[in-house]
C-alpha cells in the first residue's frame, strides 16, 4: 500500500487521562485526510506525537514504510512533515519573505542571500496560485494571507506531508473557499494533508478520508463520500446531534438594551476612521438579536464599549430604562448584564485560578460569598460544583482545577455557566462557540435559546453565517463599523445576508430609519 | 463533598533543596580562598549563629526582622503580579520617619514607639503608592519608577537627616539616638533571649507575615489583587478596579518595607541613619528572600530566618582568617543560589508529572 504516514497504536498518557487508546492513523499519499473529533478527543496530542513534541508510551510511527523515532519538530522536518498552527508561528514585524527562509536563510560568507530564496518562493507562489507579496509586513496583511505564507513555508521546505490544524477557524467564508481550492491544488501536486477539523461542511467539501476520534479513542475511519453529515457527527460525539435547532418563535417584550449614537474613534494614530460609527439599536427581553459581519467590522469595538471595557466617545447605552453609560463595569455587571467575551483567554478567565474562583469572578463579593471582606470559601466551592454539575463542565480535579489545564471547550462551558448562573436580564454573547465541537455547540445553542425563552434579551455576535440564521430573531448587519441592515432571517437566504456583511448591499436610509 | 485541596510540598522541598546547592558553592569558595581553614569555616557558617547560645538565637531573630518584612513586601507585589525593586528607598524612608518621630516627639509617652512605628508604615506606603499611581494610570513600568524612588528616597533622607540640627549627629556623620520611649519594647524577647539585641520588632514581624497570608489567601480584597496579577483584563472584564488594585498593592508593599525599617532604626541597638550614599541593603536582601520563600508570607518568614542565621554565623568567620568582605561573599552566594529554587520547583513538578503517569500506568487502566 501507498500510505505515506503510519501510526499504530499509538498510546499516549497524561495524568488522569488517556488522551491517546491505541489510535492507528494511516495517511495516504495524495489524499486529504480529515481527522474529527471533539475538542479533547486528542487530535491535537495526536499530532503533537507525530511532530516529536510528545512520546507515545506505545506504538510506532512509520514514513514512507520506514519506521522512524521523531524526537522533535526538526526530526519531523527532516522527514518532510510541516505544519500550519492553528496561530500562526510568524514573526510580525519581518517581511513575508524573510518569514518563510527563517531558519533555512542561505547565506554566503555569513551574508544572507535572499535572491535565489525570493525566486524559489514566487515559483511556489505562482505555481500554487497563493499570490503572496513577498516583501510585505505579516502586520500589514490579512489573516487570510498570513495562512498562505504558512503554506509556502512548508512548501519552501520541501515538505511533502501537511498537518493543517483547524485552518478554516479565523478565515471568512470567501477565504475558506479558496483554502480548500489551495488544498486540492497541493494533494494535485503529489502533497499529502492531514486535516484537522470539526467542522463537517468542509470535510464534505474537500476530505477523501476521515478517521474520527472520541474521547482519546479511534472510532474508525470512514471514506467522507460514502458518508452523510449526520453519520459523521453521531461518531464523533457518541450520540446522535441534531444539526438544526428547535425553537419556538420569540416573544419580545420590553426593550432592555438600547444602544443610541453610539460610535467609537479608532486609538491607531493616523486613523481618523470611527471603528465603530454612529450605532443605535435596541434589544428586547425574549429575543436573541443578532451582530452579523466579517471579523474586524467593528464588532468587537461596539461590545467592549457597551460592556465598558472600552470607553466609547460619543453616544448612550440605557440598560433597563437606565442611563448606564458612565457606570461602572461592576454596576453594569450586577444590574443585569452578562458577557460572554470574545477572547476566553484574556478577558473570559483568569487562567491562574482554579475553577471555583473562575466561577464566582464576578460574585465573589457579594454576601453570598463574603462576610466581613473574608471569602466564604465553602459557599464558593458549593456553589462551583452546583455549576460543574449542572453545565457538565469536565475537568481534572472538579473545582481545584487550574483553568488553564482545561480543554477549551470546557473553558468556554465554565464561562458560559458564570455568565447564565447570574440569570442576567440582557446577554452579550460574543462568538459563543467560537472553536468548539458539534456537541458543545449544540449545547450552548440550546442554552442560549432556554435564556430566551426565560425572558432575557440576547445580543449575539458572530462570524459563522450558520449560527446567525439558525439563532437569530433578527440580525443586524455591521460593517465598517455601522449597522447596514437589519434583516429578517426567515425572509432572507445565506447568500443574501454574505454581501450585505461583505458590504456590497446595503439597506436605503429609510428603512433602517423603521429600528430606531 | 469535601473540596480538599492536595498539600503540596514541591515548594518548601524545593527551597531546600536550591539551599543545599547555594551552600555547596558556597564550601567552594571558601575552598579557593583558604583551602586549609575550608572546613572549620564552613561549619562556622551552619553552627556559628548558636555560638552565644540563646543570644545567638535572639541575634538571628535580629537580623531576620527586617529582611522578613523587606522580603514580604517584595514577594506580595509578585502574587499581586508587580515586582517591587523598590525596597531600599521603602525602607530607608520608613526609618527616616521612624527616627524623626522617635526623636522629636519626646512628649507622646507610653504610644511614643506606636507612632514612630506607625509613622514608619506611613513613609513606606507614601514611596510605594508613588510607582503605583504611575503604573495604574500612566502604564509607567514599577521597576523602573521603583528604582527612581530608592535613589529620590535615599538622597532626601540624607539632606533631610544632615539639614535638621535635631536630628544630625555631625560629630559621627549619622541620626542621633532615638528617645527611650521610641524604642520598640521587648515584649518578653529579653527574658527569652538574654544579652541578645531581639526586641518585639520580631512578633510585629511575624503578625504582618500572618495579616498578609491572610489578606492574600482568604479575603475578597487578596482575591481581587491576585486576580489582577494573574490576569489584568480579566480582572477588568469581571469589574474589578484594577486600577486600585495596583495602587493598592503598591501602597502595602511600600508599607510592610517602611515598616521595615521603622522596627530596625527603633530597636535601641545604636543603629542610626548614616549619611552615605549607598542604598539600603535590607531592602535587597527581600528579593533573595521573597524568591528563596517562593513568594508564600510563610516560605519568606522562614527564609528570612535562615539568611538572618547565615549572616549571624558568618560573622565568626572571622576566626579563620576570612576576610569580611570573603564573608559576605559566600552569604551572597548561598542567596544567589537559593533564589534558583524556582528553578528547582519547575524540574520537581516535570520529575512529580512523570512520576505519577508510571504510577498510573502501573495501577493498570481499569478506569
Amino acid at each position: 500500500m501507498d500510505y505515506v504516514i503510519e501510526m499504530m497504536g499509538i498510546t499516549k498518557e497524561f495524568p488522569g487521562i488517556i488522551a491517546n487508546d491505541n489510535i492507528t492513523l494511516k495517511l495516504k499519499k495524495g489524499e486529504i485526510h480529515a481527522l474529527l473529533g471533539e475538542n479533547g478527543a486528542g487530535k491535537s496530542t495526536l499530532m503533537s506525537v507525530l511532530f516529536g513534541m510528545y512520546q507515545p508510551e506505545k506504538g510506532i510511527i512509520k514514513v514512507n514504510g520506514q519506521e522512524v523515532k521523531i524526537k522533535g519538530p526538526l526530526d519531523a522536518n527532516a522527514l518532510g512533515i510541516g505544519m500550519v498552527h492553528q496561530h500562526f508561528k510568524l514573526v510580525h514585524n519581518f517581511t513575508v519573505l524573510q518569514n518563510i527562509v527563517l531558519g533555512i536563510e542561505t547565506v554566503k560568507g555569513g551574508i544572507l542571500r535572499m535572491e535565489d530564496a525570493r525566486k524559489k518562493v514566487m515559483e511556489l507562489s505562482e505555481k500554487y496560485n497563493l499570490f503572496i507579496e513577498p516583501d510585505a509586513l505579516i502586520s500589514d496583511i490579512t489573516v487570510g494571507m498570513q495562512q498562505r505564507v504558512e503554506i509556502l513555508k512548508m512548501l519552501y521546505r520541501n515538505n511533502e506531508i501537511m498537518i493543517f490544524d483547524e485552518p478554516t477557524a479565523v478565515l471568512t467564508p470567501q477565504e475558506i473557499d479558496e483554502l480548500m481550492i489551495i488544498m486540492k491544488n497541493l494533494t494535485r501536486e503529489g502533497k499529502s494533508i492531514l486535516f484537522i477539523t470539526h467542522k463537517l461542511n468542509e470535510i464534505k467539501a474537500v476530505a477523501d478520508r476521515c478517521t474520527v476520534l472520541r474521547r482519546g479513542k479511534c472510532i474508525g475511519t470512514i471514506d467522507v463520500a460514502d458518508t452523510d453529515k449526520e453519520t459523521m457527527s453521531e461518531m464523533m460525539v457518541g450520540r446522535k446531534v441534531n444539526l438544526k435547532i428547535d425553537k419556538q418563535p420569540a416573544k419580545p417584550k420590553e426593550v432592555v438594551l438600547s444602544v443610541e449614537h453610539l460610535s467609537v474613534k479608532t486609538k491607531k494614530e493616523g486613523h481618523t476612521k470611527d471603528l465603530v460609527n454612529d450605532v443605535s439599536f435596541q434589544v428586547r427581553k425574549g429575543e436573541i438579536v443578532c451582530i452579523a459581519g466579517i471579523d474586524g467590522n467593528g464588532q468587537s469595538e461596539l461590545i467592549y464599549a457597551i460592556t465598558g471595557i472600552e470607553r466609547m466617545s460619543a453616544g448612550k447605552v440605557i440598560l433597563n430604562g437606565e442611563d448606564v453609560t458612565d457606570k461602572t463595569i461592576r454596576y453594569k455587571n450586577t444590574h443585569g448584564l452578562s458577557h460572554i467575551p470574545e477572547d476566553r483567554h484574556k478577558h473570559g478567565l483568569v487562567l491562574d485560578y482554579n475553577l471555583a474562583y473562575n466561577l464566582v469572578l464576578q460574585q465573589y463579593f457579594e454576601p453570598e460569598f463574603q462576610r466581613y471582606g473574608f471569602l466564604k470559601n465553602d459557599k464558593i466551592y458549593d456553589y462551583a460544583d452546583k455549576l460543574i454539575d449542572q453545565y457538565d463542565i469536565r475537568s481534572g480535579e472538579g473545582t481545584a482545577t487550574i483553568t488553564r489545564s482545561m480543554s477549551g471547550g470546557n473553558q468556554q462551558k465554565a464561562i458560559v455557566a458564570r455568565e447564565i448562573g447570574r440569570n442576567p436580564e440582557l446577554l452579550l454573547a460574543v462568538q459563543p462557540t467560537r472553536g468548539l465541537d458539534v456537541g458543545a455547540i449544540e449545547y450552548i445553542h440550546k442554552q442560549l435559546i432556554k435564556q430566551r425563552d426565560e425572558g432575557a434579551g440576547i445580543l449575539l455576535v458572530s462570524l459563522e453565517l450558520d449560527e446567525v440564521m439558525n439563532l437569530s430573531d433578527r440580525i443586524l448587519v455591521i460593517f465598517e463599523g455601522s449597522i447596514v441592515a437589519e434583516l429578517d432571517p426567515k425572509e432572507i437566504t445565506v447568500q443574501e445576508l454574505g454581501l450585505y456583511m461583505a458590504g456590497s448591499k446595503k439597506q436605503v436610509k429609510e428603512e433602517e430609519a423603521g429600528l430606531s | 463533598m469535601n473540596k480538599k485541596r492536595h498539600i503540596n510540598l514541591t515548594g518548601p522541598i524545593s527551597s531546600v533543596f536550591a539551599i543545599v546547592i547555594g551552600l555547596l558553592f558556597g564550601f567552594i569558595v571558601l575552598l579557593f580562598c583558604n583551602a586549609s581553614q575550608a572546613i572549620p569555616g564552613f561549619f562556622t557558617i551552619l553552627t556559628g549563629a548558636f555560638t552565644h547560645g540563646l543570644k545567638g538565637v535572639g541575634q538571628v531573630f535580629y537580623y531576620a526582622t527586617p529582611i522578613i518584612l523587606t522580603g514580604l513586601s517584595v514577594g506580595f507585589a509578585f502574587k499581586t503580579g508587580l515586582f517591587n525593586i523598590g525596597t531600599p528607598g521603602q525602607f530607608i524612608v520608613g526609618a527616616f520617619g521612624a527616627v524623626y518621630v522617635g526623636i522629636t516627639f519626646t512628649s507622646l509617652g507610653h504610644v511614643h514607639w506606636i507612632v514612630a512605628v506607625l509613622v514608619s508604615a506611613l513613609c513606606g506606603a507614601v514611596w510605594g503608592i508613588v510607582p503605583g499611581i504611575l503604573k495604574a494610570f500612566f502604564n509607567v513600568n514599577e521597576v523602573i519608577a521603583s528604582i527612581m524612588m530608592n535613589y529620590i528616597g535615599m538622597y532626601a533622607v540624607n539632606w533631610m537627616v544632615k539639614a535638621d540640627k535635631t536630628l544630625f549627629n555631625s560629630m559621627r556623620n549619622e541620626s542621633k539616638n532615638v528617645a527611650v520611649s521610641a524604642q520598640i519594647p521587648k515584649l518578653g524577647m529579653d527574658k527569652l533571649f538574654p544579652g541578645s539585641s531581639v526586641n518585639g520588632g520580631i512578633l510585629i514581624a511575624i503578625l504582618v507575615v500572618i495579616i498578609i497570608y491572610l489578606i492574600l489567601n482568604k479575603t475578597a480584597f487578596g482575591f481581587e489583587l491576585r486576580a489582577v496579577g494573574f490576569n489584568r483584563e480579566a480582572s477588568r472584564y469581571a469589574g474589578i478596579d484594577e486600577k486600585k488594585s495596583i495602587v493598592f498593592s503598591m501602597m502595602i508593599a511600600g508599607m510592610i518595607s517602611g515598616l521595615a525599617g521603622g522596627l530596625l532604626y527603633l530597636a535601641g541597638t545604636g543603629k542610626h541613619i548614616e549619611v552615605v550614599d549607598v542604598l539600603a541593603s535590607e531592602g535587597f536582601t527581600g528579593i533573595s528572600v521573597a524568591l528563596l520563600g517562593l513568594s508564600h508570607p510563610i516560605g519568606i518568614l522562614f527564609a528570612g530566618i535562615f539568611i538572618a542565621y547565615l549572616t549571624a554565623g558568618g560573622f565568626y568567620l572571622q576566626l579563620y582568617e576570612f576576610s569580611t568582605e570573603i564573608i559576605d561573599i559566600i552569604v551572597a552566594v548561598i542567596i544567589y543560589f537559593s533564589a534558583f529554587a524556582l528553578i528547582v520547583k519547575s524540574f520537581m513538578t516535570k520529575a512529580a508529572r512523570r512520576r505519577q503517569a508510571k504510577r498510573e500506568e502501573k495501577g493498570g487502566k481499569g478506569e
